[in-house]
């Protein structure tokens, strides 16, 4: 400090402190260290945190019928949602079924009616063709003649719920619930409420697949990290060149292996072992088994690459003080691999929810997970509220797993090599 | 650094951009189902043809009926595709005013000669009449199946069957298989008890079936001896046996006749372009033209005096396939695709 002051040749004043230049100095440092990771910090918000809020956005907006019918979402503010409405309404609603009409927006409108009411799409769309020849009240009579389903309080329900941009039917159809007849939330009837067992399903073949990659997989890995380099890089690359192939090649070799007169049925029956091919595929033997062998190396490699960082020795030093060879192994060489194994089963896990394409393929219509849904609606039902509500349930299950999977193991604890 | 942080910026930006032809008229997008129907057929007897005549370039691509695909290109106004070739899905992407409605004097045709009701025609231009069938290999079934009831008979004809994943047209064979008569089945169909009726007919051989999603699956599951029978379109049965030379009959008690159209998304780029392939898809000799290379009927009926009379019989539009056949109603699938689609769903996900 005092040394900085003599330098400045004259200047008395000008006493810059040491600490003050420091902090200087380190500001600047800093700045330039998060200049420099800027540009990845915007791609993942643009291409990350952003698509992932406009999902959970959608799954809770909604504003179809608020845009496409104000009138009657005007009109019935009013309402207080027992029996019918007053004339007034109905009013509005013809003149926005008019409107809809010569817009093309009736098939728009009643295919979000028919999210609640199913079968409500064909008397919307017939309705707002009738009501374009309507030109002077009464309303309410004639509407209720053109369409009974006007008379309807569960309708009028619905397009008062509809006056809010935000609504949580979608995530209540997620988890099999429904608004009611009174607009109260109830289940809905069991031969439509499929989304509760599609999410066990969806994390019970997640985990059944990871517990099956970490038993095949933990021997696998010993025996590469143990042998020598060179028979170890040979097995290496058998282990990672399937890894390489293509996904669908590799699913759609399975279908080939596992169908009636696929391989492993000839080769069982040529055996005699079976008589009657057996059923490996289109069920859920077929994924299961896909699904591990694309998984395979993924939890392997993690394993195999905390391994490699283990000497021998301790194994070793544990054995000449007295542990048997189960015992070494048990109590100082496997504690060792648990930050690889951790690592390898939260990937295959995480992954293993999100598949789609492999159930799809080998799998049959009951094993179909909560990405074929999704995907189901964003291309085909074309409904991205239900897509989103889906995916934003999907997401924050995961979230709480990884917290207890955190509080359990610990993240800090991950290796992966 | 920062010039070439700005330099690497600015080539990534570019890249992204959406690629733009050279040309922006003269030329044309057409998307259509893929596979030989689309090379060899489309091509030999529309786009060849039509570019030979008029010098406009075709550009072909593919789908698979993603109706949302077009919806999503006309809410963002990025419609890269001039003419869709679209099946079923007409009765969504007319009624939701995502295709253009058809000027017909713009045309040049008489729309009195096509088949296809007047909603359908509003949005598009018939071009033949393919149909769903049910398809077996002869080898495994000696005696094959001779009416759609034996299709759902286990008894007489064990063994797995191969269905489309979809509504459309098993919930009308299951009625006509529980004795409705094909005139009164899309009646019986509107009405929730016709609806339970065939689900529960449907629910008689779920165990068995295997669901298939792409054209060319039923061939190949049949092809593999996954299944004994199947339903399949013809038009991809046939190009098997052409083809693949494989042993599959088809059966064409109640096969489900169904017109495909050329239709225009709605905000094409090319819409002059667009407006002469359709004038010229419609017109009677390219239609009759496409018969050589399959058995798809042509929709215009003027075209069947330019067929080939040895080819005639064999057409999905043939007298004889006529007979027992049912025609898909496009109105009421328009109506209540929706609502039996969350049910078929539903459905088909529990044991």
């Amino acid at each position: 400090m005092v040394t900085m002051a003599v330098q400045v040749a004259g200047n008395a004043e000008v006493h810059i402190p040491l600490r003050i230049n420091l902090q200087r100095v380190e500001a600047r440092r800093k700045l330039r260290a998060f200049a420099l990771a800027v540009p990845l910090l915007l791609f993942i918000l643009i291409t990350f945190i952003f698509p992932i809020a406009r999902m959970m956005f959608d799954a809770v907006h909604d504003n179809t019928l608020l845009k496409l019918m104000p009138q009657t979402a005007a009109a019935l503010s009013a309402w207080d949602g027992k029996d019918l409405p007053s004339e007034g309404a109905y009013a509005a609603l013809a003149a926005d079924l008019k409107h809809a009409w010569a817009q093309k927006t009736a098939g728009t409108i009643g295919k979000r009616i028919n999210f609640e009411l199913p079968g409500a799409a064909s008397q919307v769309a017939s309705s707002a063709r009738e009501a374009n020849a309507l030109s002077t009240g009464p309303y309410k009579a004639a509407l209720i003649e053109i369409n009974p389903i006007w008379a309807q309080p569960e309708v009028w329900a619905v397009l008062k719920r509809g006056g809010s941009s935000y609504t949580p039917s979608y995530l209540l159809r997620s988890v099999d619930y429904q608004y009611g007849p009174d607009s109260q939330i109830v289940a809905l009837p069991t031969d439509s409420a499929i989304f509760r067992d599609v999410f066990l399903r969806t994390f019970g073949i997640s985990i059944g697949v990871t517990a099956i990659t970490l038993l095949l997989g933990f021997p696998l890995a010993y025996l590469l990290a143990t042998l020598p380099s060179r028979v170890s890089n040979l097995l290496m690359t058998l282990v990672v060149l399937p890894f390489w192939t293509s996904l669908l090649v590799r699913t759609t070799a399975w279908v080939v292996l596992l169908q009636s007169n696929g391989v492993v049925n000839d080769v069982l029956m040529t055996l005699h072992i079976i008589s009657q091919p057996a059923e490996l595929i289109f069920n859920r033997v077929g994924t299961i088994v896909a699904m591990t062998h694309i998984q395979l190396p993924l939890t392997l490699l993690p394993i195999y690459s905390v391994m490699k960082t283990i000497s021998p020795n301790y194994v070793r030093a544990a054995r000449s003080l007295g542990a048997g060879p189960f015992y070494g192994f048990w109590k100082v060489y496997f504690p060792q691999t648990i930050p690889g194994i951790a690592a390898g089963c939260l990937l295959t896990f995480i992954l293993c929810l999100g598949y789609y394409l492999t159930p799809a393929l080998v799998g049959g219509p009951s094993d179909q997970m909560i990405a074929y849904f999704i995907a189901r609606y964003t291309n085909e039902e074309l409904n991205w509220g239900m897509a989103s509500a889906l995916g934003a349930i999907l997401l924050t299950a995961t979230l709480l797993l990884y917290y207890v999977y955190n509080k359990l193991v610990g993240v800090d604890q991950l290796k992966m090599g | 650094m920062v010039t070439g942080a700005l330099a690497a910026a600015g080539f990534a930006a570019g890249a992204l951009l959406p690629p733009r032809a050279a040309f922006a008229s003269e030329q044309l997008t057409i998307i259509s189902w893929g596979g030989s129907y689309q090379d060899v057929q489309l091509r030999k007897s529309f786009f060849e043809p039509f570019t030979k005549a008029t010098g406009i370039k075709i550009t072909e691509d593919q789908w698979n009926g993603e109706v949302s695909k077009v919806r999503a290109m006309v809410q963002t106004n990025t419609v890269n595709w001039d003419v869709l070739d679209v099946g079923v899905g007409i009765g969504e992407l007319c009624s939701h005013g995502l295709v253009e409605t058809l000027n017909w004097n713009r045309l040049g045709l008489d729309r009195t000669k096509f088949l296809g009701d007047d909603k359908t025609l509003d949005c598009g231009v018939p071009h033949h009449a393919s149909s769903t069938v049910i398809a077996y290999d002869r080898t495994k079934l000696k005696n094959g199946p001779k009416t759609i009831a034996d299709f759902f008979d286990l008894q007489k004809f064990p063994g797995k069957r191969a269905m489309q994943k979809g509504p459309t047209s098993n919930l009308e064979w299951a009625l006509v298989a529980d004795g409705v008569l094909i005139k009164d089945v899309y009646k019986v169909l509107a009405t929730p008890a016709g609806v339970d009726r065939a689900f529960k007919k449907l629910d008689t051989i779920k165990k068995d079936v295997i669901w298939w999603t792409a054209g060319t699956q039923p061939a190949q599951l049949l092809g593999n001896g996954q299944v004994v029978m199947s339903t399949a379109w013809s038009g991809s049965i046939n190009n098997a046996v052409k083809e693949s030379g494989l042993p599959l009959e088809i059966m064409w008690d109640a096969q489900m006749l169904s017109l495909d159209f050329w239709v225009i998304p709605k905000g094409a780029r090319h819409l002059d372009e667009a407006y002469k392939f359709l004038a010229f898809g419609g017109s009677p000799k390219p239609q009759a033209d496409m018969t050589r290379y399959g058995n798809n009927g042509p929709a215009n009926k003027d075209a069947m005096a330019l067929v080939d009379p040895t080819i005639g019989p064999n057409l999905t539009t043939s007298p004889a396939h006529m007979a027992n056949s049912l025609e898909f109603d496009y109105s009421f699938w328009g109506d209540k695709r929706d609502e039996l689609n969350q049910r078929f769903t539903a459905w088909v996900v529990q044991q």
